[in-house]
């Protein structure tokens, strides 16, 4: 595949074809390392916290949280709006950088979408959880039923909310597991005895054909085209449940674009959470490179922009409408009894991913790092913000009350992380964690190798090489390993 | 079970495999399958392989599922049981029918795609594929020639020729995909 000399490459060091196969299965096919065992046992350890809040709510009843007649929806929505909107990012590299020819998602788009896939798991729990009695889910779905022929409302953004991340949950688990099927093949191809035929059963039989990755590359090309409107569906219809409504703070023709853009951001926040640690441990530097973070973070300063100006926007909307309960939802919000959470979402997502201006921070993985943490908190309150303090006084000043969180809602949240990272971990240890097939495509046009090959040509031919020599060194200035 | 005799020659680069593909061509010789560890651009036209048709696959659920999702709102809210909103004439409502039109139509049409896809290719849960050579999945680049005793010198010595790293006979089974 050709590319310009001048991009800066996206394999870094000097792999070859096969280190890229013995690199991204190092994990699969050996015993799991000392600090996955360590990962692992904490991340299990809130698992089973998890495990134990969900069954008292369950036992009990939705009277162990905090809720009140007035604040309805809290934590159990705040985490659901989380959880969906960190599944974003994964859908945006598998889908939208595909279609725009990205080639860098190749190298990340594998774990980003296991990401998704397991963030909509966590926030599908809390759709259970928060209908007090989740053994009658189904009449949220169009069935016969004993009540005549009563059906579900077809018109409720709650109905709608059912079909999205349903679509969203099951489109997103075919497009991954799709994408997996030669990788799958290549460990069937490296592995003996029982695992080669689990390994076998799970890779469907492919075997690479010229006609099969034709197929496979139409179908790739077809799922990112209508799952790119999916999940900008998703987050629009989960922000419609919100603005359909009348309540001060919710009832905002903003919301669908303001929450896509939210998304996108904590989603990606999220991944560099992820995959800061990951390529450390997993030794995968030279393909998740420096060029790769950056990239993220300028996505991720973008996005955080965009969400900066919506929440002034809306300010100045509530002011600018004349419409005092809407002007005192915002009032409120700033100055009002949550304000800590307001400032809270306000440093986090709007002035500290600012920092990403100067490329000395956005190249820097412990800053990205720490960034990343500091948007997942935002967002995070940034739901909260919305949910809690809307709800907590509207119309009617006699229903004012407070919120307060009790020990089942914490345990719920931090429980649904470890859920998370339960299922991530067994991900990374147990499936190819970077999509080889994808990345091996890369290696002849956009590797460092490869660049050097022609920078040596054009020297060579007597060509100048000022700017292109520039773009390729960069990567190695920045503490990678020196490929002479 | 019937047995064919092939010979396969491995390559270990993509520009290789394309050069050699068309010498042992222009020698006269049918290429049976090239088996890769990724997808290769422009192999499609060496060996002939038409356009996928998918995509059309792809749009014809996506059909199906817009007319089911429609079939399915206006039969439960308009038909069977009217949902009087503020005592409005019971027309369709497009505008809120819209976004479970549009999650069905998608649902759908990646679902049809999906399940043609693995069917089309073979891909069976648990199925034992015919593999030419366990590192076309890995670093080689794998041609097959199907040959009989008497040919597979001769493509041998061509596959050297066109820059092959490998050349090897192999007897699979004929009837597979």
């Amino acid at each position: 595949m050709h590319e310009s000399i001048i991009r800066e490459p996206l394999v870094t060091g000097k792999p070859d074809l096969r280190r890229i196969t013995d690199d991204v299965l190092a994990p699969v096919l050996n015993k799991p390392s000392k600090a996955w065992w360590i990962g692992f046992s904490i991340a299990f350890t809130f698992f089973m916290v998890w495990i134990i809040s969900i069954a008292y709510t369950f036992w009990v009843g939705i009277g162990t949280w905090g809720l009140n007649k007035t604040v309805g929806w809290a934590w159990d929505i705040t985490n659901f709006v989380w959880w969906v909107g960190i599944g974003h990012a994964g859908t945006l590299i598998s889908a939208i950088l595909l279609l725009f020819r990205q080639n860098w998602r190749n190298s990340i788009n594998r774990s980003a979408e296991a990401m998704t896939i397991f963030a909509v798991i966590c926030a599908a729990t809390y759709i259970f959880a928060h209908m007090g009695r989740p053994w009658l889910f189904y009449w949220a779905l169009p069935l016969p039923n004993q009540f005549g022929s009563l059906w579900v409302n077809f018109n409720s953004p709650l109905v709608w909310d059912v079909f999205a991340i349903s679509t969203y949950f099951s489109v997103s688990l075919l497009f991954w597991y799709i994408g997996l099927i030669p990788d799958i093949a290549t460990v069937r191809d490296r592995t003996e005895g029982l695992r080669k035929k689990i390994y076998s059963a799970m890779s469907f039989g492919w075997t690479g054909s010229a006609r099969s990755w034709i197929r496979f590359e139409s179908v790739s090309l077809i799922l990112a085209g209508v799952s790119t409107p999916l999940v900008l569906s998703v987050h629009t219809i989960v922000s419609m449940d919100f603005a359909t409504s009348i309540v001060p703070g919710w009832h905002t023709t903003i919301f669908p674009p303001y929450f896509v853009a939210g998304a996108i951001f904590s989603g990606f926040a999220m991944v560099q959470t992820l995959l800061i640690v990951a390529r450390v441990v997993l030794k995968l530097e030279n393909y998740i490179t420096i060029k790769h973070i950056e990239l993220m973070n300028i996505i991720i300063l973008v996005t955080g922009s965009i969400v900066g100006v919506a929440y002034l926007t809306e300010l100045f909307i509530a002011w600018y409408s004349g419409v005092e309960y809407e002007q005192y939802a915002f009032l409120n919000r700033v100055t009002g009894p949550y304000w800590w959470a307001y400032w809270i979402m306000m440093t986090c997502n709007v002035i500290t991913p600012q920092l990403f201006w100067f490329k000395k921070l956005r190249t820097s993985t412990v800053v990205t790092f720490i960034l990343s943490i500091f948007v997942n908190i935002g967002m995070w309150f940034e739901r909260f913000v919305i949910i809690v303090t809307s709800l907590h006084r509207d119309y009617l000043p006699s229903s004012w009350v407070m919120y307060t969180n009790t020990w089942t809602e914490v345990g719920i949240f931090v429980g649904s992380i470890g859920l998370f990272f339960t299922l991530f971990l067994l991900f990374i240890q147990f499936l190819p964690s970077v999509a080889m097939a994808e990345v091996k495509l890369l290696l002849k046009g956009s590797s460092e190798e490869a660049k050097k090959k022609v920078i040596k040509k054009m020297i060579e031919q007597g060509k100048s090489v000022e700017g292109v020599v520039i773009a390729t060194t960069a990567t190695l200035k920045k503490g990678e390993k020196d490929a002479n | 079970m019937q047995t064919k005799q092939f010979t396969i020659g491995l390559f270990d680069d993509e520009d290789v495999l394309k050069s050699g593909i068309k010498s042992l061509q222009a020698a006269g010789n049918k290429i049976y399958d090239v088996y890769t560890p990724y997808p290769v651009h422009g192999l499609e036209n060496l060996i002939s392989i038409p356009r996928s048709r998918l995509p059309i696959v792809a749009f014809c659920f996506g059909c199906l599922g817009f007319s089911l999702a429609m079939l399915m709102m206006w039969y439960m809210n308009i038909y069977d049981w009217p949902m009087d909103v503020g005592g409005k004439p019971n027309h369709i409502p497009m505008v809120t029918f819209v976004p479970i039109l549009f999650e069905v139509t998608v649902l759908l049409a990646s679902f049809g795609m999906g399940f043609t896809f693995f069917a089309v290719n073979k891909l069976i849960p648990g199925s034992t594929p015919r593999i030419m050579d366990e590192r076309a999945t890995d670093d080689r680049f794998v041609v097959a020639i199907e040959t009989t005793g008497t040919t597979s010198n001769d493509i041998s010595t061509l596959f050297q020729k066109s820059g092959a790293v490998e050349v090897k006979v192999v007897e699979k089974e004929a009837d597979k995909f």
